[in-house]
């Protein structure tokens, strides 16, 4: 049966929602946890041995720790915290960028890619296999036809996780998008992304919701959800599916992903489902569509 | 610092070599590059024309391969690759490890750069490259500061490449997908960001409409000159607000940090642009030429010509350009 995994908080919460939110997970049907943050190095409410202390416990109550490294690498500062993260002797590490692959494969530890990670084809599965790939998050821009034929050439030994359910990580900057939607510079951005706990909306001059701020982050308005695809995805051989955090609702959809997986009737889950978003949902990228579309109309 | 000046087709590849390009970059008229536009690029007979045209004027050709190929596509990379080192040129300018991998082996003389789509922005980055393909050159995204170009420079194992004018990408390379989110096409996967396949002009009561596969990206009143919809260039609604939200239409204008770039030890200057004409090649690049030239010859003394931002400012998006991320108040 293909497992849930819990992506990383991509947003900036208060230390203790972040807290509670684990807390939760830990009884949740959710079998393997990314931690750490992977957008922006100013957000430190957590420092690095307060997401060991969480990993340590969510291992204790019998989850798979992972811990997730930031994705677009400037500071000097960043760097240094980069090598301390790959240097850690207690959790493997989801590598954001090639700069994590790179300390990871020469220290010869073994590791984990995330979705900005671009591998879009089996020579390069193959050879990050030999440097230590032991699980890989398929792009989420790419579909079902692309993901059957990696699966059919996948190494030996290498595990293949899906983004199942979130707002689509789109793009990274150097910009501060939330700070500049605030007029502020990103040296004095006054955290707000505090007050965005899922991201700041975007819409276009017709009022269509169209992408989320999220500071040097971009994301879809939408949430990208596979929960139709899911007996699908489990017979590619599918090993993971990763949903990703957002500030309510969370707990509830790994328990709709779960009764999914283990064959129940998706018609209610579905609408369910739907009602637990900020917004509504889409899942072109998988049917190889653009990835705001939807392969099926939607409840309203 | 060398200069490399893009060239979408013959005239523009001339016009490139004529006006001191040290090295001009191409690819080939499919999906394997990230400029994959109708009436673009190059075929067998004019891609060797060119190869002669720059080689007998003692200049370099690279070729950009420099989308991420899928399975069923990859024979395609294979072949560009291929086809460029049967022809000899100085470099290929490739991103995707699979690709990187096939070049190297099937290829090991010839020399590789890493393209700006592969997204590296640190030294532990290009170290990956260069031990895993022997990459010679590696082309960083527009997302760092001149401080932090000057520390990857200063650790890097290979010689670093910045762009120096031209359209503004404002999202790190290679890890952008909002063109694919709104078109199903994006710059990994096809080689376009916002395909004019997908671009519709509207004329409304009061203006224009640019839209992107029916997203509206731009509302442009009576008398406002419609720019292109490019995804990120458009003004949209944050909170109460109605603005350019990620970026206004405008260029990367790098002439009044040349002696920076210089000191620094920047070793090529890259130019935007192989889907402009050739006129916007032949300008930009006597510009670049005469200003590295003058930064060379007389660093501290060296000031940008007046004449040379107003050329540069004729041809750029909106009329205006910006240092981007090497200047952190943009950030």
């Amino acid at each position: 049966m293909v497992r849930l995994s819990i992506g990383p908080i991509q947003y900036f919460w208060e230390r203790q929602q972040v807290l509670d939110f684990y807390q939760r997970v830990a009884d949740s049907a959710a079998e393997i946890v990314y931690l750490g943050e992977v957008i922006c190095s100013k957000r430190r409410l957590l420092t690095l041995d307060d997401w060991f202390t969480i990993g340590k416990e969510l291992r204790q109550c019998g989850k798979e720790v992972i811990l997730s490294s930031l994705t677009l690498l400037e500071a000097a500062s960043e760097q240094g915290a980069l090598k301390k993260l790959c240097a850690n002797d207690a959790f493997m590490v989801e590598a954001n960028d090639v700069a994590a692959i790179q300390l990871l494969s020469s220290a010869g530890r073994n590791f984990v890619t995330g979705p900005s990670v671009n591998i879009y084809n089996d020579r390069s599965l193959r050879l990050l296999a030999r440097k230590g790939l032991k699980r890989w998050v398929l792009p989420v821009e790419l579909g079902l036809n692309t993901l059957k034929e990696l699966q059919e050439q996948r190494p030996e030994g290498v595990e293949t996780e899906v983004f199942a359910l979130g707002r689509l990580p789109l793009a990274w900057s150097a910009r501060c998008y939330t700070a500049r939607s605030h007029n502020l510079p990103k040296d004095d951005c006054q955290f707000k992304c505090l007050e965005y706990p899922d991201g700041r909306m975007l819409k276009t001059q017709e009022g269509l919701e169209f992408l989320v701020l999220n500071g040097v982050q971009t994301q879809s308005a939408l949430t990208h959800q596979v929960l139709d695809q899911v007996a699908e995805l489990d017979a590619l051989g599918v090993d993971v599916l990763r949903i990703s955090p957002q500030s309510s609702n969370t707990l509830r959809i790994i328990e709709i992903f779960d009764m999914a997986r283990k064959g129940a009737d998706l018609g209610p889950l579905a609408a369910e489902l739907l009602s637990l978003l900020p917004l509504g949902a889409c899942n072109g990228y998988l049917v190889h569509q653009a990835g705001m579309d939807h392969d099926a109309p939607q409840a309203a | 610092m060398e200069l490399v000046c893009p060239a979408g087709n013959l005239p523009s590849l001339k016009a490139a070599v004529d006006n001191g390009a040290d090295a001009v970059y191409v690819g080939f008229k499919d999906d394997t590059n990230a400029r994959h536009f109708a009436g673009l690029n190059f075929t067998g007979r004019t891609f060797e024309k060119a190869v002669r045209y720059a080689r007998d004027r003692g200049r370099k050709i690279f070729v950009a391969i420099n989308t991420f190929p899928q399975p069923g596509g990859f024979e395609r990379w294979q072949a560009a690759v291929d086809q460029a080192a049967d022809y000899g040129v100085d470099a290929l300018i490739l991103a995707d490890i699979g690709v990187l991998d096939y070049a190297c082996e099937r290829w090991p003389d010839l020399r590789l750069h890493l393209s700006v789509q592969a997204s590296v922005t640190s030294a532990e980055g290009i170290r990956f490259y260069h031990e895993n393909f022997g990459i010679r050159r590696v082309v960083l995204p527009r997302v760092l500061a001149v401080s932090q170009v000057a520390r990857v420079i200063k650790e890097s194992p290979v010689p670093v490449e910045v762009f120096g004018f031209g359209s503004l990408c404002v999202m790190v390379e290679g890890r952008c997908l909002l063109s694919s989110y709104a078109t199903g096409r994006s710059p990994n996967t096809y080689g376009a960001c916002s395909p004019a396949s997908h671009v519709r002009w509207e004329e409304t009561e009061d203006g224009t409409n640019t839209r992107l596969n029916g997203v509206l990206i731009d509302h442009y009143g009576e008398g406002e000159k419609a720019g292109y919809p490019t995804l990120c260039k458009g003004r949209f609604q944050v909170g109460e607000h109605t603005f350019y939200a990620l970026e206004e239409p405008t260029s990367l204008n790098t002439l009044s940090i040349l002696p920076d770039l210089r000191e620094i030890g920047v070793s090529a200057i890259k130019v935007e642009g192989r889907q402009r004409s050739p006129a916007y090649v032949a300008q930009v690049t006597a510009v670049m030429r005469a200003a590295i030239d003058h930064c060379m010859l007389d660093p501290h003394g060296y000031q940008p010509k007046d004449r040379w931002m107003q050329k540069l400012a004729g041809v750029s998006e909106g009329s205006q350009t910006t240092l981007g991320a090497y200047h952190r108040p943009w950030q």
